[in-house]
This record gives C-alpha cells, structure tokens and sequence, in this order.
C-alpha cells in the first residue's frame, strides 16, 4: 500500500519506492507480452501500449483512495493494471476469451471493472472525458467525497467535448482531476503540429480551472502532483488539470512504424528518462534494496506476466450464445422481437 | 532455456513479411527492448524489439526472405553459457510448413431462431371503471417526470432552460421549484458536453433524464448516445450500462426548415441496447416515460411539438405505467391494417374515419415503442386483414415502414394480398415555404389513396 508521505526524496520510504518499482515493471513487463501475443495473432485487432508512460499511473494511483474512480481511452493497460484489475483477466480480455473482464465482447479497448472502479477503456478519442466528469457530477450528487481521474491524450485535448466538459465541470465545481497524458504524439502527429498552445493545460486557465505540468517519467513528482489535486477535488473547489509530460516508446499502436521520429529520440528517452531505471536507481543507491532483492521481484513479475498469458491462451472461447447476451439489462420479453 | 523468436504479426491483417534486416547478428547479447530486426509488411516498415533478454544464439531465417508467414521462427535466444541445440532452420517459410496464427474462432451462424410468431397482448392498459381526466401531452409528460422524481432520489432533469425558464416548451413547468437546483439542472448550450456528462453520470449510479430542446440538436451527441450510452453494457460483459432516458421533441413542427424537422424514429430504431418509445396520446406519453425512467437501459423519448398541447383522456390513478414493446389497437377493422406511431398516428386515425364513410374498415394500431416492436400485434392484424399500410413522418429510404415491410414479407408472406405501402414524408430536406412544407410531409389524403390502392377500390 501507498503511503501518504510526502514525495519528497527524503521521505520516501523503501516499501514505497519499491511498491512503485513493482507496479510499474508489472505493467512493462504485461505490455512486452501482449506485444508477443499480438505478434502470435494471439491478440486481434488493435492493441495500443502503454510501454514509457507507467509512472503516469502509477503516481497517481498512489494519491487516489479507495471508491475514487477512473475512465480513460483506448491505451487502457496500465490503468487497469494499477488500480488492481487482475492481470488474468485484462490479458485473457485482450485474446477475447471467455475468463476476460468484458468475457471476450469488448477487447482490448473496452474494458470495465465495476469492483475496482474502472470505467472504461473507451474507443472514442475523448469521448471519456464528458464520461469522467459525469462519474464526478454523480458523486457530487451523492455527496460521497469521491473523486474522479479522467485520462486523455495531449490528441484528445483537441476535441471539442473536453472544453464542453471544462467548462461545465468549472461551472458545477466537479470534483474530477482532467489528467492530460501528454505523450506528444496523437497517433503519428506531433503536439507542434497539432496544438496551438505549448502548455495545454494552461487552457484551463480560460475556465478557471487551475493546473499543474508535471514530469511524467518521475513517479514520485506525479504522485505529488497527483495528491495535490485529488486534495483540491476532494476539498470541494472543483476540478483540477494536470498536464503530465510523457513518452510512448512504442507506435500508437501494434501496426504502427512510428516512423515520424528518430530512433534516436526514442533511445535517448529510454537511456536517459526511463521511469522504471529511475526507480531502480534509487532503490539501489538509498540501499533500500540490493540487485539481488530487484531480481527477485523481477522474477515475480514475470511470473505473474506468464501466468497472465497462459490464463489468456487457456481460457475458452466465449460460449456462441454469448453473442446475445448483455445487449440490454433485463432480457426483452419473449412475445415481442 | 533457448527461446524461438517468432515472427511477428504487426497488423490486423498480416499473413507474412519480409524480413527486410537484421539488426543484431549470432553471438549478441539483447535485452528487452531491443530492435532485433526491420520487417515489412504490405503497409510499412516496422521494427521489431526483443521482449526477453539473452544471447542470440542462432538466426534462422536470414535477412532479404520475403513472404516469411507469421510466427516462423526467425531467430533462437539463448541464455548465457548454454549451447543451441539442434536447432533445424525450416526451409524457406511456406504456408503448409508454418503455424497458422492463432485459432481461428469457429464461424458460426450469426442468427438465433427467430421466435415463432406469438400471440400479441391486448390486455387493456388500465383497469376498467378507472376514472379518466382530460390532460394536454405537455402535462401527462410533467406529471410523469415529476412521480418518478418523487420515487427514486437518483432520478434527475438536465437541459437546456429546463429549470429556470421552466422548459423551452414548458415540459419541465413547475420541476425546478418542487424538486430544487440539485435535480433540475440548466446546461450550457454543449448538447455533445452535457450528454456525456449524463452518460457518465448514469455509469456512476444516477438515473439522468436528458432533454434535448429538439432531437436534431442531439446529433451534436450521437457519438454518446450510440457508442457509449448504448454499447457499454455490451462491452462490459454486462458489469455496466447507462440507465437513463434521452427525452425531447422530434420531427416536423411547423415552418421550422430543414435543420429542426427531422424525424429520427428510424435512426434511433436501428440500434442494439437502445430502447425507443414515440407515444402518440396523451396516457401513452405518461404511461411510457414513466415506463422509460424506471429501465435500467437508455431509451430514446421522442415527443412532438404539435402535440404537446393536444387534449386526451388520461387514466386517473396513482401509478399508471406502460409497458415497452405493446402496441395499442386504437380501433379494430376487418379490410387493412394501418400501423403508426407518435403524430402518424393523427393522420391513420382520420384516416380511418373517413375510410369509413366510404365503407372501407381500417384497423388502426399505434406501436407506441419502436424497440422493441411488437411486430406480433402487427402479423395478427395482417393475417385477419391480408393488408397493410404504414404511416410516418420519417423519409422513405431505411424507414420504420420499410422495416414493417420485411417483417410482413417474411412471417406473413402468405396472408398479404397486395404488397404493403408505406406512407412517409418525402425524400427532401423540409423546405419552409408553407406550401412546399405541406407537400413534403405525408397527409391523410395519401394514407387514404395508399389503403385504396391495397383493397383495390
């Protein structure tokens, strides 16, 4: 469990530092092998992941509380894995088999866990964010003092809902923190190139919504980020904006070259800024934790990754009459089509 | 333990490639992350990283092999120390030589049976000797709003002008002072914004009624509409879906043009995991929004503007409800069946009357909801008549009488003994001049036309 310390360097503890070391290597570890799985054609369709952006959610995990909620797009991975959906399930989802969270009907870019307050992977750039909002105006209304995270890409920071959603959200005083991941490529096209503005969250400012930039390859500076907001949210002052700087080291998605940026830039992220290694680094020169303790939860991770992919392959297929099932709540009587 | 390295699928649609490079040679150490190889597909170059580390112990397809099918194994991964075994190269990749990727899910065929024709329900809607009051739409629609709100806390209104200026057609009159700020919402003008608001507020538990000042504003919100508010509970496996009630005037009103007079019955009709009612009467519009509310699934509400203010007899008690999926035979007749829904209804219903007077008996039947459709009312009717004409307000391509039309043709194909028509609005954006207007939308005089031509008078 995530303490409530302060990020500071200090102050973080060794379970802490490594808790994060382990959730962010079971979310590289899982998306290297749906990357293997799709290559098998184990995994159809498109397959979006989340391979450079792990502190992201991570940090923010570690601000939320339990009841506190999530939606997010369609590179769904790592929110599922960091709020704590079992890894069997997200991974026997993406090969569309019967023991997956949505039994096999949604994929890998829709999926859903009501128990752990995952709202979806949603397929619709941006669409989540009106959704995100939504979930926040009903705890509003509810006055249970949650507070909602509501994920999108520095792309989706073009669509028109998002600023239909910023300015009701201001209006309405909802307490959902705007999380703009910024990977700086919407698809194939760079953030210059598509944004009018350097800083996108400075466009809360024209809604009154303040916000924050935050270094997404640094865990713990997300995770202060992310307290900071969630206190805001809770406190009832409205919504907050984070915008936080990261990195796909991957293509958009499986079948995509990424060939719109150097491999140079790629590396050097990865040399220089890779969340994980920092991490790693710390816990090795605080001697929080010796390489031999960091092997040992490597092979822990790749186990539970492997047990993932076996669950995944073993798993059924999705009984035939399955197709017919869950189109509505309750079943249409009998004596009408 | 040596490691085959597979040759990966870097598309949907990806049988082979080209193993176009390689990147590192026999004797390297990678680790995980490592571009291995550049293959190309049909549509670009892609690279190829390593997902475990190790040594490369052996490449067995070498670089420039075109049409390499997918999972071949390209190379071998070793482990520090340990020796390749007899790793045999296969021959140049050929389809019968090499796995076929993944296991192809079983075709099957995609339709249940469809169920037989059953008996149709003419159970009356409400207890006989109930005493009836003359209510116009407008209040049957308030009152019904305001029971549910009373009933269930997790009920609210939003809208554009719902609240303070008491509805932009008087709909929601009276709701903001009895039910307060918290439930009776004013929106910005965002339909698209407001809509998803709603659709995540439904997810996360409330039960939101959405008024759309007209439906042609909610196609600024169709994308919510369709793919979240309908899809979700598919996507999900069942885990979560969007109760909630999309409500608002729909169709034609009077010289509003083409952008505010569309009728959208057939649109909305056409999509799994919505539900879509169109009442026509007064007791109807009542009966089925309360109807609406309480469905734990989205349903679409589609009122009309020239009827709000029409007078009908409503059922005075205190819980009156209508099912989905029960049409309503409005009179019984023996020689054609006239099938309608919301202000269509108007036009069969004098229609019918004035068949009459000519000695022609028109069974008149109102579906009410859309989705479901009790087509089985619909085959009854047509098996006693062996005749049909559908009313509506909608354009002819993919209307709601076309799909009649199959329906008929395929379960009551032998009872028909002329084709069935449908009578719609014509095949034009609504012009605004009067007359042109007039033109363009259909008219009982063509309902009546269409049932001569049927009965061959």
């Amino acid at each position: 469990m995530a303490t409530r310390k302060s990020a500071r360097k200090p102050n973080v503890s060794a379970e802490e530092l490594t808790t994060y070391y382990r959730e962010m290597l079971l979310i590289r570890r899982f998306e290297e092998k749906a990357g293997q799985l799709y290559g098998m054609g184990l995994i159809g369709g498109f397959c979006h992941l989340y391979i450079g952006q792990e502190a992201v959610v991570v940090g923010l995990e570690a601000a939320a509380e339990e009841g506190d909620k999530r939606v997010t797009s369609y590179r769904d991975h790592g929110h599922m894995l960091a709020c704590g959906m079992d890894p069997k399930g997200v991974m026997a989802e993406l090969t569309g088999r019967e023991g997956g969270y949505s039994k096999g009907k949604g994929g890998s870019m829709h999926m859903f866990s009501k128990d752990r307050h995952f709202y979806g992977g949603h397929g619709i750039v941006g669409a989540q964010v009106p959704i995100g909002a939504g979930l926040a105006f009903a705890d509003k209304y509810k006055e249970n003092g949650r507070v909602t995270f509501a994920y999108f890409g520095d792309g989706a920071a073009n669509q028109g809902q998002v600023y239909e959603t910023f300015n009701m959200a201001a209006i309405w005083q909802l307490p959902v923190v705007f999380v703009i991941e910024n990977n700086q490529y919407a698809m194939g096209t760079s953030q210059a190139r598509s944004t009018s503005t350097k800083d996108i969250y400075h466009r809360g400012e024209a809604f009154g919504i303040p916000g924050d930039m935050v270094d997404g390859m640094n865990v713990l500076a997300v995770k202060e980020a992310g307290e900071k907001a969630v206190a805001h949210c809770r406190s009832g002052k409205g919504p907050y904006i984070l915008e936080i700087k990261t990195y796909r080291y991957r293509g958009h998605s499986m079948s995509d070259p990424a060939k719109y940026r150097t491999r140079e830039e790629v590396q050097k992220m990865r040399e220089e800024r890779d969340p994980i290694e920092q991490v790693r680094a710390m816990l090795l020169e605080g001697k929080h934790a010796s390489e031999e303790d960091l092997k040992a939860i490597d092979k822990e991770i790749k186990e539970i990754v492997s047990q993932a992919a076996d669950f995944s392959r073993e798993s059924p297929e999705p009984q035939l009459d399955e197709l017919w099932t869950d189109i509505y709540a309750e079943a249409i009587p009998q004596e009408v089509n | 333990m040596a490691t085959e390295i597979l040759m990966p699928a870097l598309s949907p649609t990806m049988e082979e490639g080209t193993l176009a490079k390689w990147l590192v040679k026999e004797g390297d150490s990678v680790t995980s992350g490592d571009i291995l190889a550049e293959i190309e597909t049909d549509k670009a170059t892609m690279e190829f990283e390593a997902v475990d580390e190790g040594i490369v112990g052996k490449i067995l397809i070498p670089e420039g092999t075109e049409a390499v099918r997918v999972n071949t194994p390209i190379a071998v991964l070793v482990e520090e120390g340990e020796e390749v075994g007899e790793v045999s190269a296969p021959a140049p990749a050929s389809p019968q030589q090499t796995a076929e990727p993944a296991a192809e899910p079983e075709s099957t065929p995609a339709q249940a049976s469809a169920p037989a024709a059953p008996e149709a329900d003419l159970s009356p809607d409400w207890p006989e000797g109930t005493a009836m009051k003359t209510q116009t739409v407008r209040e049957a629609l308030r009152d019904a709003m305001a029971e549910e709100m009373r009933r269930d806390g997790e009920v609210y209104l939003m809208g554009e002008e719902v609240a303070e200026y008491q509805g932009a057609y008087k709909i929601s009159q009276g709701l903001l002072d009895e039910f307060g700020s918290k439930r009776v919402i004013d929106t910005p003008i965002t339909e698209h914004g407001f809509t998803g608001i709603a659709v995540g507020a439904a997810f996360g538990g409330l039960k939101p009624i959405v008024e759309f000042m007209t439906f042609n504003f909610a196609m600024q919100a169709i994308d919510q509409i369709i793919n979240s508010a309908a899809k979700t509970l598919y996507m999900s496996g069942g885990q979560m879906g969007a109760p909630m009630v999309f409500r608002g005037p729909n169709g034609a009103a009077a010289r509003v043009g083409a952008q505010h007079s569309q009728d959208y019955a057939a649109w909305f009709m056409q999509v799994p995991g919505l539900k879509v009612a169109m009442p026509y009467s007064a007791s109807d519009a009542k009966g089925l929004l309360k109807s609406a509310i309480r469905d734990p699934n989205p349903v679409i509400f589609l009122e009309n503007e020239i009827l709000y203010g029409r007078n009908f007899d409503v059922p005075d008690m205190d819980d009156y409800t209508v099912p989905f999926g029960k049409a309503r035979i409005w009179r019984e007749g023996t020689d054609v069946t006239l099938v309608s829904f919301g202000i269509g209804m108007s036009y069969a219903l004098e229609a019918a009357d004035k068949l009459a007077e000519e000695g022609i008996s028109a069974e008149v039947i109102d579906l009410r909801t859309l989705r479901p459709m009790d087509t089985a009312t619909i085959i009854r009717s047509v098996m006693k008549t062996n005749r049909c004409v559908t009313v509506e307000e909608g354009w002819p391509q993919g209307s709601v009488g076309s799909y009649i039309s199959s329906v008929l043709m395929t379960e009551a194909f032998d009872y028909l003994d002329a084709p069935v028509i449908n009578c719609t609005g014509k095949d034009v954006p609504m012009p605004y001049a009067a007359n042109l207007e007039k033109l363009a939308l259909v008219t009982t005089d063509e309902v009546i036309a269409a049932v001569k031509h049927v009965t061959y008078r």
